[in-house]
């Protein structure tokens, strides 16, 4: 029978949950790297058995971390994450240039063929990749070409959050990064264009035909269709069906279109996920109900799920890379949230029930479906 | 032998239980038992210093022979007492409010 293995990253460790097929019954191990901030970690689509970690601490700044036995054992690989040639300047709060300074990395993606090479997208954005099983990091320098020195870190900083590789184009990929925007490669990461077109910022923003700056919270897209990518900006939920040369909004009737996460059925490409929060200003979901929305149209019609999920006094917020989906037959939905609850759904999101209430904040959930 | 005090979570990094000691070739300053500590726990590179700069991170501190020696040149001789072992070169997390 398959099984599912669910890797969390919270504010204070990483923790790996396990389930058989039927994920009613949950075997939580952790916490591994205790103490440490657990932005990202994620397996190996080529051998699931890989696992990568971001694990760091304002003390101590970055490590990563590898393990080659599904989790049970973890060794640091190399942690030099340097910028190529001159790191140059990006515009800072006050409109004057600020140099690049590698903080810390948001998010490990890896290949989805070869095992020993992973993309990794920091702060300040960049990205870079390893080929070695992250014995050396090196920068896609190009990504910083796409108008670099016009990017300005928003509130929770200028970082790379999100790396999405098409399955059906090897050179092919997309990023999202805060307060910048999207882009895309066609050449292995080599050269990248900003793909904003239909995106509004209008308060943040005021040049309608701005190229860069919008502040995109997470994109997401079906393994099966790359050409459709869906996105949770700080404001609106948008879609494009040509892989981001335009956007056009869908937010439709939700009761607010501000969030983080996004994400996309494992079998329904047009079945889509995402947890609306009231405002920019308030980090929490409407009237304190915990209510994901599911839109089983591509968009405009959404659904509200709540059973299993509490509906009042409820005021976490589920951050960008927390929400995930398995690939087995009946889709696993999973979330987590900053008051340490992780919830599964293994009927599609119809119906919720929460794995482990106590866990620190979680900054990250990934799922992997093992045979 | 230089005796040297790392703070806990870089013990559990670099697989260490309480104070270790590491042989230090010359003068002994800071910068020279960094060196040397890298060189035997390289898992640690980065996490006391910057890779490039060699700076300092902000919130670690050294301390011995009861005085912090954070913002004293990292090629400053230290004392007798560390080069001979007597007094321990100390690693530390600052306090970072909270």
């Amino acid at each position: 029978m398959s099984s599912v293995r669910l890797l969390v990253g919270t504010r204070k460790g990483a923790f790996i949950l396990t389930s058989d097929g039927k994920r009613k019954k949950w075997d939580i191990r952790g916490p591994y790297f205790a103490g440490w901030e657990i932005y990202h970690l994620n397996g190996s689509p080529a051998d699931p058995d890989r696992l990568y970690a971001s694990q760091s601490t304002g003390w101590f700044g970055q490590l990563i971390q590898r393990s080659d036995d599904g989790g049970r054992t973890w060794n640091p690989v190399d942690n030099k994450f340097v910028y190529d040639g001159v790191p140059g300047t990006h515009q800072w709060y006050d409109g004057t240039q600020h140099p690049w300074e590698f903080k810390r990395v948001w998010n490990l993606q890896p290949s989805l063929t070869d095992p020993n090479a992973v993309y990794a997208g920091v702060e300040d954005a960049a990205m870079f990749r390893t080929t070695d099983g992250g014995q050396s990091w090196h920068e896609l320098p190009g990504l910083r070409a796409a108008k670099g020195h016009l990017w300005s870190p928003g509130a929770g900083g200028m970082c790379l959050h999100t790396i999405l590789l098409d399955p059906s184009n090897p050179n092919r990929i997309f990023v999202a990064i805060s307060a910048a925007g999207a882009f895309r490669s066609d050449d292995g990461g080599q050269t990248w264009l900003p793909i904003n077109d239909g995106l509004k910022s209008p308060y943040e923003l005021p040049d309608p035909d701005a190229e860069v700056g919008h502040c995109v919270h997470n994109i997401a897209m079906h393994p099966a269709r790359p050409g459709v990518l869906f996105m949770q900006k700080h404001w609106d939920v948008m879609r494009s069906d040509n892989a981001g040369d335009s956007w056009q909004e869908i937010s439709g009737n939700l009761p607010t279109d501000f969030g983080f996460p996004i994400a996309v059925h494992a079998h329904e490409p047009e079945t889509i996920y995402v947890v609306p929060i009231k405002s920019d200003s308030e980090h929490y979901p409407p009237e304190g109900r915990l209510r994901v929305y599911r839109s089983r149209s591509g968009g405009n019609e959404w659904e509200a799920l709540t059973e299993g999920l509490p509906q009042r006094d409820c005021y976490v917020n589920v951050l960008r890379s927390a929400l995930a989906v398995d690939t087995l037959d009946s889709c696993g939905i999973y979330f987590g949230t900053t008051g340490g609850q992780v919830y599964a759904s293994a009927d599609s999101g119809d119906t919720w029930a929460a794995i482990v209430h106590d866990l620190p904040a979680v900054l990250s959930v990934e799922v992997q479906t093992l045979p | 032998m230089i005796r040297v005090v790392l703070p806990y979570h870089l013990r559990q990094l670099a697989n260490v239980k309480g104070e270790i000691a590491i042989q230090v070739e010359g003068p002994v300053s800071q910068r020279s038992i960094l060196d040397a500590l890298e060189t035997r726990y390289p898992m640690l590179r980065g996490t006391i210093r910057n890779h490039i700069t060699q700076e300092r991170r902000a919130f670690i501190r050294f301390f011995a022979c009861g005085q912090d020696w954070s913002l004293i040149s990292p090629d400053a001789l230290l004392p007798e007492a560390v080069a001979s072992g007597a007094e321990k070169f100390m690693i530390i997390g600052a306090m970072a409010g909270g």
